[in-house]
């Protein structure tokens, strides 16, 4: 790790709904390079820990990105400072095209009244991100005509063109064929090299062939974290997948 | 033939008058979802722009061109001002939308009344808008080519920005899909006052025409604002082109209706259809899974 390298580090993070905690006090540091996978039952937390990181639910305790605290900043601006995230149910403008759902992401920080100019190219970032994510060929396609992982991958590309140096990712399989899944492991490790990766995931397969580390969140809290082995060995994590063959075999 | 055709001219206009107006809440009703009762007061306020321009600049042409832009601009400072102090305040709250902006109604047209007193007052049109024009069959007043003109002029514009410009797909992103926006970096905060300011000045515009139609007075809102919605609602939430449909449709019902009977029994009649309509097609003539524009 260079001195220069991002890292996202979050300390005693709680989000509280109506008196029932979602998060409970959840601490990690994710480094540039990683591939974080997070695990857990259903209702874990998982998906609130995301959508508190990124603004969308309210928390207190401390998010930092570098040395800028997130906790308290609007959704757009804490997207703007580089930490993108992807949703659960592919989410693209279904009604845009795919190339003007990487143009919105591309241009959402600019003025309003700069986007009525006419351009009369493609600014590079967004080929260079449709051409990552493998959907050149589909450039002028609906999105919401698209299959399910090209959705995904639309979702992913939206994140590259913003520039984000954190992707948060929620199932980004979810709903994938098989070879669809090896593709997406295989783009998160390509875009994940120069940048911090947390990927939210149920697929256990899925994570051991990609996952670098494991957090594993459960009611709420921090069960166990470490490499794949280390936390699949862990007789905590096995409690509460007991009877979950896909943890332990 | 010839009565037909005078019928079909009739409608025409008064369905691109009912556009005009119902074009601003295409946009601010059927995309943001407000229910703002004191659009038809920004209508109001477009018109006293037009006759206020009146009063600075003596020719009637010059001062009805420069109106339009004006009432666009008067209309939307209105709609932002109101959206920034009190809409953003209650959405998703339609019913508190409704009574307030429905006060707020009430208090622009008793503004209107301490500035420009009870009475109403007059634009001139200029000359060139005064004749009407042979159109082979039937004579068409000039004012209302001119008025068909502008509703389809302010039709066309806002398809073009909507549809061609990437302001526009923000601003359908931003309905499309409100959290996504957000997570791309989209200022929904901005793009929302910016949407309210285009549909808020669109009634400016419709304003500016209908002082070509008839005098205006403090309550000149009121007599649109039933009309506006019952358009976009008739067709189909969201879509441009349903209101389109929907405000010559209703217009040549109206006119028809008029030509057997009085403009009041019409009116009801017109009201039955659109009730009637709605019962067999909620949604309106345009059914739409998402809210998209255009």
């Amino acid at each position: 790790m260079t001195m220069d390298a991002d890292y996202l580090e979050l300390a005693d993070v709680r989000v509280v709904f109506d008196g029932f905690v979602a998060v409970d006090g959840v601490s990690m540091t994710v480094l540039q390079g990683d591939l974080r996978f997070l695990i857990g039952p259903n209702g874990a937390g998982k998906t609130t820990l995301v959508d508190a990181i990124t603004g969308l639910a309210p928390a207190t305790g401390s998010v930092r990105f570098g040395r800028t605290e997130l906790i308290g900043k609007k959704v757009h601006r804490i997207a703007r400072l580089g930490v993108g995230r992807t949703f659960q149910t592919a989410s693209v403008f279904e009604e845009l095209t795919v190339l003007q759902n990487l143009d919105i992401a591309a241009g959402a920080g600019r003025p309003a009244l700069s986007l009525l100019r006419r351009r009369s190219s493609v600014p590079p970032a967004v080929e260079e991100a449709m051409d990552t994510v493998g959907l050149t060929s589909q450039r002028d396609r609906q999105a919401g005509a698209l299959a399910h992982g090209q959705k995904q991958w639309l979702e992913i590309g939206m994140l590259l063109v913003q520039n984000a140096r954190v992707l948060l990712l929620d199932e980004p399989v979810a709903g994938m064929s098989a070879e669809e899944r090896v593709q997406t492991g295989e783009l998160l490790r390509r875009i994940g090299a120069e940048r911090t990766v947390v990927v939210v995931e149920h697929d256990m397969d899925f994570m051991r062939s990609f996952a670098t580390s494991v957090t594993v969140l459960h009611a709420g809290k921090v069960l166990s974290a470490g490499t794949v082995a280390q936390v699949q060995a862990d007789p905590k994590v096995q409690e509460v997948y007991l009877g979950r063959a896909e943890v332990t075999g | 033939m010839q009565a037909l055709f005078s019928q079909l001219v009739a409608g025409l206009s008064l369905g691109s008058v009912l556009l005009l107006a119902a074009l601003g809440l295409a946009l601010t009703f059927g995309q943001m979802g407000v229910i703002n009762m004191a659009h038809g007061e920004f209508m109001m306020a477009g018109a006293y722009t037009a006759f206020v321009a009146q009063g600075l600049i003596a020719d009637a042409g010059t001062s009805l061109l420069l109106a339009i832009p004006l009432g666009f601009l008067v209309g939307g400072v209105m709609g932002v001002v109101l959206e920034a102090t009190l809409i953003r305040r209650m959405y998703h709250r339609p019913l508190d939308t409704l009574l307030v902006t429905w006060g707020v109604s009430l208090i622009l047209q008793q503004a209107a009344r301490d500035i420009f007193g009870a009475p109403n007052v007059d634009v001139r049109a200029p000359s060139w808008l005064s004749g009407s024009v042979n159109i082979g069959v039937t004579h068409v007043p000039a004012a209302r080519l001119f008025i068909l003109v502008l509703a389809v002029g302010a039709v066309v514009g806002l398809s073009l920005l909507l549809k061609m410009t990437a302001l526009g797909r923000r601003i359908r992103g931003v309905v499309q899909n409100r959290d996504l926006a957000e997570t791309v970096g989209i200022s929904t905060r901005s793009t929302d006052r910016l949407t309210f300011f285009i549909g808020s000045g669109l009634a400016g515009i419709a304003g500016v025409a209908l002082t070509l139609l008839g005098s205006t007075g403090p309550t000149l809102g009121t007599s649109y604002i039933v009309d506006a919605f019952l358009v976009v609602v008739a067709g189909g939430i969201g879509q441009i082109k349903g209101a389109v449909i929907a405000a010559f449709g209703l217009g040549l019902l109206q006119a028809t209706f008029e030509y057997s009977t009085t403009a009041s029994v019409a009116k009801v009649m017109v009201f039955v259809v659109v009730v009637v309509f709605l019962q067999i097609r909620p949604q309106g003539i345009f059914s739409v899974r998402t809210r998209s524009l255009a």
